[in-house]
């Protein structure tokens, strides 16, 4: 199976960890509605490297950044979430 | 093309059957054409033969970047069916079963449509109040349904652990008795040589790489055998749809999962019906051939890989084993998986895009098999008349941002809670 390095927890099994969305989709507080629209209902979707918002659910349930290859499924790099999680 | 019947074959028996014939072309592409259809998988070539068998349009070229039935039409578990509560969903997959009824007769190809019965049981009273309702809902658009007792499925299903120890005890099902399976690689096959007698160039080992626009409007399709001018650009690419779609800078309300599939080794029947569940997400039918194919939920995070993972394998498979234990002697031979593009109600895409001349027939989640007939159509129709059919219209890409997704299962904005 499947490894992703917890920034909290260490290499721990993949079945461990929920995908919650990409990051594109984070929603800004003070977006204008067509913007949040956007975001909300649409997704780049790439054939390639994307980052994404996961969270260590079975874990220590807290959220991450993951920059991963959607293809070869290689992990970059993963991070704690913070501001940096926002676009 | 020369009609397929009992006659010929026995014809054949006098002269070795050496009168076969390939079933469609191989030609190069052509500078121009009316419609370029992106995708030469069920719903492109569906889409390409109606087009030319209904309404007459003819100068039609599907592009494949692989060989024809190579993606999602190869890699489903053939289920069709049209018990669905919503009625824009209804209407859609039962105006696609009625097609599928006739569909062998109308291509002049057998694509093995057995109408075996879909099954779906109930674990509990709070299942069973649920599956009233959605038989309700289907008879009311006059889709038959039948409430099956425990005592009426074990008739139907012997195979079934209907202990009281059971993990999932079974106390009932639905039955749509019109549903069933049929035969995958003929229906991509079927529809080919369709499609390709009425005069349609399928162009395989052609990948679109580019799309040439003028102003808003895309006019050609840049490919691995040359750019190609089109009249209208119809993407029907199944879980590369959000890839084409980028290629005229759009962004889809999709997002691209793995969903798997596998089969055991043939044994004699055993699995009489397509066996589902109101609560568990598991389906189980029986291939002419014998095997036991399953299917469950897919990889829920996004991936364009065609392989699954092992986790979501093991889950299906758990399933499977504790409604039919007997299963757990059978050797696994094969899996695989397709790439999906799940939409954020769990309901397709059909029709215009904010770019002129290029229309989006996609956002089949795992439903897209049963709708290949009713795709090809429906689609085929928007594509001559320019609007989307009347039966496609909810199913509208600006739904989302309008407020009026087509939700089934009622999960929320959000393509990995399908």
């Amino acid at each position: 199976m499947k490894q992703i390095p917890c920034p909290h927890c260490g290499n721990r099994a993949q079945a461990e960890f929920v995908y919650e969305r990409s990051a594109d989709s984070v929603v800004p507080l003070d977006a204008e509605p067509a913007v949040a629209i956007a975001a909300l209902f649409s997704r780049a979707n790439l054939r390639g490297t994307e980052e994404e918002l996961w969270r260590h659910a079975h874990g220590c349930g807290m959220w991450l950044l993951i920059r991963r290859d959607r293809v070869s499924h290689h992990i970059e790099w993963v991070k704690p979430i913070g501001p940096e999680a926002l676009p | 093309m020369s009609k397929y019947s009992a006659l010929q074959l026995l014809r054949g028996a006098f002269n070795g059957q050496s009168h076969w014939q390939p079933a469609w072309r191989h030609p190069d592409p052509k500078p121009s054409y009316d419609v370029v259809i992106i995708g030469g998988g069920g719903h492109g070539l569906a889409t390409a033969y109606y087009l030319a068998k209904v309404h007459g349009i003819t100068n039609v070229a599907v592009l494949e970047k692989g060989y024809i039935g190579s993606g999602n039409v190869g890699r489903n578990t053939t289920i069709v069916r049209s018990n669905y509560r919503l009625e824009p969903l209804g209407r859609f997959y039962e105006f696609s079963l009625k097609l599928w009824e006739g569909l062998s007769d109308d291509l002049n190809y057998n694509v093995m449509f057995s109408p075996r019965g879909a099954l779906t049981l109930g674990h509990s009273d709070a299942d069973m109040i649920r599956l009233a309702e959605k038989g309700d809902a289907m008879a009311v658009q006059g889709i038959e349904a039948e409430l099956l007792t425990r005592e009426q499925v074990m008739k139907i299903e012997p195979c079934l652990d209907f202990s009281r120890q059971a993990r999932f005890p079974i106390e009932g099902a639905m039955i749509q008795w019109r549903g069933g399976t049929a035969r995958h690689d003929a229906v991509a096959w079927g529809f080919a040589r369709g499609a390709d007698s009425h005069g349609v160039d399928i162009i395989q080992q052609c990948e679109v790489t580019g799309m040439v626009m003028d102003g808003n409007r895309v006019i050609a399709v840049e490919t691995t055998r040359g750019r190609i001018n089109a009249g209208t650009v119809a993407i029907c690419a199944a879980g590369h749809s959000g890839h084409i779609a980028a290629m005229a800078g759009l962004k889809l309300p999709v997002e691209s999962q793995t969903l798997q599939a596998m089969v055991t080794e043939g044994v004699k029947p055993m699995v009489n019906t397509v066996v589902m569940t109101q609560s568990l997400h598991c389906y189980i039918s029986q291939s002419d051939k014998g095997g036991i194919v399953f299917g469950g939920d897919p990889d829920n995070w996004p991936s364009y890989a065609q392989r699954g993972q092992p986790v979501t394998m093991e889950l299906a498979i758990q399933q499977g084993l504790a409604l039919i234990p007997a299963l757990s002697r059978l050797r696994m031979l094969r899996t695989w998986a397709g790439v999906t593009d799940m939409s954020f109600d769990g309901s397709p895409i059909i029709g215009p895009t904010p770019r002129d001349g290029l229309w989006i027939d996609g956002g089949w989640c795992y439903g897209g098999f049963k709708a290949t007939p009713g795709s090809g159509y429906l689609f085929a129709d928007t594509l001559a008349n320019q609007r989307p059919h009347l039966i496609v219209e909810p199913f509208g890409l600006d739904r989302f941002e309008r407020g009026t997704p087509v939700d089934e299962n009622g999960t929320g904005p959000f393509p990995n809670h399908r």
